[in-house]
C-alpha cells in the first residue's frame, strides 16, 4: 500500500485490500482462496441494515480531546454527535481529565441539495472555531453532500488561512463502502495527514490503538516493567500527543481491523515499526504479541521475565477452569478483527467453534499478508464452518436455530438479544479488553461459565416471545440471498 | 439553508422508522445507506419484536447512486415479505434515492396485491427532522391504507400524541392518555405501543373523533384525517401533567364527546382527592427543601416545554424563566404556542424561545439570574451547564443518558406525582 497523505481521500477497503462482505463456506476454504487470489465476495439481494462508515470514522476522531467535528449533512448524519458527547464526557471523567470536543451538524435541507451550501459551511466552520477554539477541526461530508458534489476540500482550503489549528476534510459518504471499518482508515488518514508531525526526538512510547482504554491502568503498569510508555489512541488523546506519534518506538493495536491503517502508515512514512501479530487475546495471543513488542523495542529479556512471572500466577487457574468449559459448542459473530482471534481463544479454552461469522473479511492487510489470526488458525490445523455476514441477523438466526449451540458470542449492540430469544445464552464481548492477557482470559472463562450456569433469563424470555422470521426462512440455506458480485 | 446545529436535539425524517417500529408488528424497509438505521436508533427499548438492526435495508452503494436503486429495492421488498413475519411493511426513503430520483412509489405499487400491506413514505433526511418524519408516516397510512367508513363506532376516539422513541416516555404517555379517555366511558384507539397495531389502524375511520394532544406535531395528520375520512378532531395543545391540566383535559374531552358533566366532575374529584392527599403529606418537603429555588427552565420539544411549564407553574407554584423549544417548530405554529406559554395562573407569562442551537441556549441560561439554584429539565447536554450553575438537573428530553424509562409517564395525575418524585429525588441529594 502507498499511503498518500496529500489527498484527503482514502480508497475503500474493497478496492485497497480486497475486503468482502458475503461468503459461506469454511475457514480453510476462505483462507486458501484468499491466498491464491480466487476469493470473490458475494453481494446480497436481501439485506438488513448494518453500520455507516461515518460512525466509525467520525466516532474515532470525536474521541480526541478538544477537537471539533463538523458533519456536513442532514440532521440524521450528525446525530452521532449526541452519543459522542456522552462518551467524551464519560470517558474523560473516568480518566480525571476534561474533554470539550464538539460534534456539530449543519442540518442540511432540501434547498441545500439543489443550490449547495458552501458559503454556509464556511461560516459554520469559522463560528465553531470562534466558539470553542478547538485544537483541530475535521470537516466531514455525508451521502447527501457527496452526491451533490459539495467540494468540502476547497472549502477547507479556503478557511485554512483564517484558522490557526490543523483542519482536514474527511470523506465519509456512507454509500461508498459496505465495510464500515473503512471509517477507521478514514480517521487514521485524517490524523496522519493533518496532525502527525515528522519526528524530532525518539521517545520510549508505544502507540496503542484501542477503543475505550478500559485496561489502561494495567497496561501502563505492565509497560513500565519494560520501561515503555503506552500512548492510547484515540479516546482521550490530545492533539499534542498525536502530533508526536512518529516519535514512538512502535505501534500496536488491540484489533487489527481498527489499527491496520495507522500502524502501516506510521511505519511507511516514519519507519515506526508496526507490531502486527495475532492479537493479545488468550494465552498464545498475549505471549506472541508481547514477544513481538519486546523484539520491536529491544526489550525481549524483560518481556520473557514478565511472561514467566505471570504464567506462574494464571496458567494453573486457567487450566483448572478449562475442565468445566470442555465440550461446549459456540457460534460467534463479530468483526473480522475479533472473530478469528476469539475463535483461537475458544479453541485454546477447549470450546468448540461450530460456526464463525465475520462481518467482513480483509483478504490481505496493507502489507500484503493474510491477516495473522487466520494464518495462525490454518497453521495449527483449526477449521470450522465460517461465513462473512455483514451483520445480517437473519443469517445468524438461521445458523443458531440449526446448530443450537451452547453459547453465542458477539460484540455489536443489539445483537445478543436475538440469540437469547432463540434460547441460546449470549456473551457480549463488547469491551475490547475482555479477553486481554492472562487475567482477562481467566475472567472471560468465568463469564462464559456464568452465562451458561444460569439460563433463567433467556429461558424465561424465549418461552414467551415469537421470533420475527418466517418458518420459510429457517428452512432455507444460509446463503440463499448471496449472489455473485458483479464487478 | 444549512445552519450550525450545535448539540442537536432531533434526528432527521428517516428516524420515522421509530414511528413505524412503535406500531406493533409493523416494520420499516429502508431505502437508504447501510448505516442509517443504526445511527438513528437509541439504546432505549428499541429492541422488541423487531429491532433497528433487522430492519430490511437496500444498503445503497456507489453503483446504486449512479444507476438508481429501484431494482435492489424491489428485491428487498420481495424478500422482506418472505423472510419477515409482519403485518405492515413501510418503505422509507433516505437521502440518496430522493436525490438521484428513484421512483419508489412505482416500485411499491408492484406489491399492491401482496398478502400484507406495503406502503411508503418520503422521509429523506434533508426534508425535515423526525417530528416531520413522524407526520409523514401517519399521512402515508392515511393516504394509502384508510378509506372513509359509513359505520362509526360510538365513543371510539383515536388518540394522537408525540413522537415514539424521540419522546422517552412515549409508551407510558400513550397508555395514560388512553386510560384517562377510557375513564370517561370512551373507547380509546391508539396505533402505537403494546398490543396496538394493524387492527387499530383499521379502526381509525370508525372513530367518532380524533384527539390530538400535542402543541403542533400531527396537527397536519388530524387535518388530513378530517379531510379524507370526515372525522372531526379535538386539539389539545398541552400535555396534561399533574392535577391542574389533567382535570382540564378531562373536562375538555368530556365536553367534546358529550359525556355527562356530573360524571366528569366525579372522576376528577376522585383523582384530585388522592393527588392532594399525597401533596399534603409532602408539602413541607417542597416548602422546606433549602436548595430548591423558585425558578426553572425546560429545554426540549414543544410538548414537554409547554406541558411541564404549566405543571410547575399551575400545580407547584414555581416561576418560569425562559423556556427553550428545540424541535424546530414550523413557523406557522409558533405564535399560538407562545400564547399558550402566556396563559398561566395569576397572569404569569413564560417567555418561549424557539432555538435549535444549544450553544445559544446555554449562553442564555448562564446569563439569567435564577435567584438561587436553577432547576433545569432538559436533554443530557444541559447537565454540565446546570452543574456549573450549581443547579438541579433532570434529563427528560432527548438525548437521554441519565435515565432508564420502561413505561413510566409524566401524563395525568399519576404522571405529575412521578415528576415531583424525580425532581425531589435530585434536590434531596443536597442539604444546602
Amino acid at each position: 500500500m502507498a499511503i498518500n497523505t496529500n489527498s484527503s481521500n482514502v480508497a475503500v477497503r474493497e478496492n485497497r485490500i480486497g475486503s468482502i462482505t458475503g461468503y459461506v463456506g469454511s475457514l480453510k476454504d476462505l483462507a486458501q482462496q484468499s491466498e491464491c487470489g480466487t476469493l470473490k465476495g458475494c453481494a446480497r439481494c436481501f439485506s438488513q441494515s448494518s453500520t455507516c462508515l461515518s460512525q466509525c470514522g467520525l466516532g474515532q476522531l470525536a474521541g480526541i480531546r478538544d477537537v471539533a467535528i463538523i458533519h456536513h449533512g442532514p440532521a440524521g448524519c450528525s446525530v452521532a454527535g449526541a452519543g459522542a458527547y456522552y462518551l467524551d464526557k464519560t470517558m474523560a471523567k473516568k480518566r480525571g481529565v476534561t474533554n470539550n470536543t464538539v460534534y456539530v451538524g449543519t442540518d442540511m435541507n432540501e434547498k441545500d441539495t439543489i443550490f449547495g451550501s458552501a458559503e454556509s459551511l464556511r461560516r459554520i466552520i469559522l463560528e465553531v472555531n470562534r466558539r470553542y477554539s478547538p485544537k483541530a477541526i475535521f470537516v466531514s461530508s455525508s451521502c447527501a453532500t457527496g452526491i451533490i458534489g459539495e467540494d468540502i476540500d476547497s472549502i477547507v482550503d479556503d478557511v485554512r488561512d483564517e484558522i490557526d489549528v490543523p483542519i482536514a476534510a474527511v470523506h465519509c459518504e456512507g454509500f461508498k463502502s459496505r465495510i464500515w471499518a473503512t471509517g477507521f482508515d478514514i480517521s487514521d488518514h485524517a490524523v496522519l495527514s493533518s496532525i502527525v508531525q515528522p519526528p524530532k526526538q525518539k521517545r520510549n512510547t508505544v502507540n496503542f490503538k484501542n477503543f475505550y482504554e478500559s485496561a489502561r491502568p494495567e497496561i501502563i503498569e505492565m509497560f513500565r516493567e519494560f520501561d515503555l510508555e503506552p500512548t492510547f489512541l484515540y479516546c482521550n488523546s490530545t492533539v499534542e500527543e498525536l502530533s508526536h506519534l512518529s516519535e514512538a518506538l512502535a505501534t500496536t493495536c488491540i484489533c487489527g481491523t481498527l489499527g491496520n491503517y495507522l500502524g502501516n502508515g506510521l511505519e511507511e512514512k516514519y519507519g515506526v515499526p508496526y507490531v502486527r501479530t495475532i492479537n493479545p487475546l488468550g494465552i498464545t495471543g498475549f505471549e506472541t504479541w508481547l514477544r513481538a513488542i519486546g523484539e520491536a523495542t529491544g526489550r525481549s529479556e524483560k518481556v520473557e521475565k514478565y511472561i514467566a512471572e505471570q504464567r506462574a500466577i494464571y496458567i494453573p487457574q486457567i487450566e483448572e477452569i478449562k475442565k468445566e468449559l470442555k465440550g461446549l459448542r459456540a457460534v460467534l459473530g463479530m468483526g473480522p478483527g475479533y472473530t478469528f482471534e476469539v475463535s483461537r481463544v475458544l479453541n485454546e479454552l477447549g470450546i468448540e467453534v461450530v460456526w464463525a461469522l465475520a462481518w467482513h473479511y480483509d483478504k490481505k492487510y496493507e502489507n500484503g499478508d493474510v491477516p495473522p489470526s487466520m494464518k495462525y488458525l490454518l497453521d495449527n490445523g483449526v477449521d470450522f464452518e465460517a461465513s462473512v455476514a455483514d451483520q445480517q441477523n437473519y443469517e445468524v438466526m438461521n445458523i443458531l436455530k440449526k446448530y443450537q449451540p451452547d453459547l453465542y458470542l458477539s460484540r455489536h449492540p443489539g445483537s445478543t438479544v436475538w440469540a437469547i430469544k432463540n434460547g441460546t445464552p449470549a456473551v457480549y464481548v463488547a469491551d475490547e479488553y475482555m479477553i486481554f492477557g492472562y487475567k482477562h482470559t481467566l475472567e472471560f472463562a468465568h463469564s462464559v461459565l456464568n452465562s451458561i450456569h444460569n439460563r433463567s433469563f433467556e429461558a424465561n424470555l424465549a418461552k414467551r416471545v415469537k421470533l420475527p422470521y418466517t418458518d420459510w426462512w429457517y428452512e432455507q440455506n444460509v446463503d440463499k440471498f448471496l449472489v455473485e458480485a458483479k464487478k | 439553508m444549512a445552519k450550525l446545529l450545535d448539540k442537536q436535539r432531533y434526528k432527521c425524517a428517516l428516524a420515522a422508522m421509530q414511528t413505524v417500529q412503535a406500531i406493533t408488528r409493523a416494520i420499516p424497509i429502508l431505502h437508504s445507506g447501510p448505516g442509517c438505521a443504526q445511527k438513528l436508533s437509541d439504546g432505549i427499548g428499541s429492541s422488541g419484536y423487531f429491532s433497528p438492526n433487522i430492519f430490511p435495508c437496500t444498503s445503497i452503494n456507489e453503483k446504486d447512486v449512479v444507476f438508481g436503486g429501484v431494482k435492489k429495492l424491489d428485491s428487498t421488498i420481495e424478500n422482506a415479505l418472505k423472510v419477515i413475519d409482519a403485518d405492515l411493511y413501510v418503505v422509507l426513503t433516505g437521502c440518496i434515492p430522493e436525490i438521484v430520483g428513484d421512483d419508489v412509489g412505482e416500485t411499491v405499487s408492484h406489491y399492491e396485491d401482496a398478502e400484507k400491506p406495503v406502503i411508503f413514505a418520503s422521509t429523506a433526511g434533508f426534508k425535515g427532522n423526525n417530528y416531520r418524519g413522524h407526520e409523514q408516516v401517519i399521512n402515508a397510512i392515511t393516504e394509502q391504507l384508510l378509506e372513509p367508513s359509513e359505520e362509526k363506532e360510538e365513543g371510539l376516539v383515536n388518540i394522537w400524541a408525540d413522537v415514539p422513541y424521540q419522546d422517552l416516555f412515549w409508551l407510558g404517555n400513550y397508555r395514560e392518555l388512553a386510560k384517562l379517555v377510557e375513564e370517561l366511558g370512551l373507547k380509546p384507539n391508539v396505533i402505537f405501543g403494546y398490543g396496538n397495531g394493524i387492527e387499530n389502524i383499521k379502526k381509525i375511520p370508525k372513530a367518532q373523533f380524533n384527539l390530538l394532544v400535542s402543541p403542533w406535531v400531527s396537527l397536519t395528520n388530524v387535518k388530513k384525517l378530517e379531510q379524507k375520512l370526515g372525522t372531526p378532531y379535538l386539539y389539545i395543545p398541552t400535555l396534561p401533567v399533574g392535577a391542574f391540566e389533567t382535570s382540564r383535559f378531562l373536562r375538555t374531552v368530556g365536553e367534546f364527546a358529550g359525556v355527562d358533566s356530573e360524571k366528569v366532575e366525579r372522576i376528577i374529584s376522585e383523582h384530585e382527592k388522592y393527588y392532594y392527599y399525597l401533596i399534603e403529606r409532602y408539602a413541607d418537603l417542597f416548602l422546606e427543601t433549602r436548595v430548591m429555588a423558585k425558578q426553572f427552565s425546560v429545554i426540549g420539544d414543544a410538548q414537554y416545554t409547554l406541558g411541564i411549564t404549566k405543571f410547575l407553574v399551575n400545580d407547584l407554584g414555581l416561576i418560569p424563566a425562559q423556556q427553550f423549544i428545540t424541535d424546530d417548530t414550523p413557523k406557522q405554529y409558533r405564535e399560538a404556542i407562545k400564547a399558550e406559554f402566556e396563559n398561566l395562573n395569576y397572569g404569569l407569562k413564560a417567555e418561549a424561545v424557539f432555538e435549535t442551537d444549544s450553544y445559544k441556549i446555554h449562553e442564555a441560561v448562564k446569563a439569567h439570574d435564577y435567584h438561587g439554584y436553577p432547576l433545569i429539565l432538559g436533554g443530557y447536554y444541559d447537565k454540565e451547564v446546570t452543574n456549573e450553575l450549581d443547579g438541579h438537573f433532570l434529563n427528560i428530553t432527548w438525548p437521554v443518558q441519565d435515565k432508564v424509562v420502561l413505561d413510566e409517564s409524566y401524563v395525568g395525575y399519576q404522571g405529575g406525582i412521578k415528576l415531583i418524585e424525580d425532581i425531589y429525588s435530585v434536590a434531596v441529594q443536597r442539604w444546602n
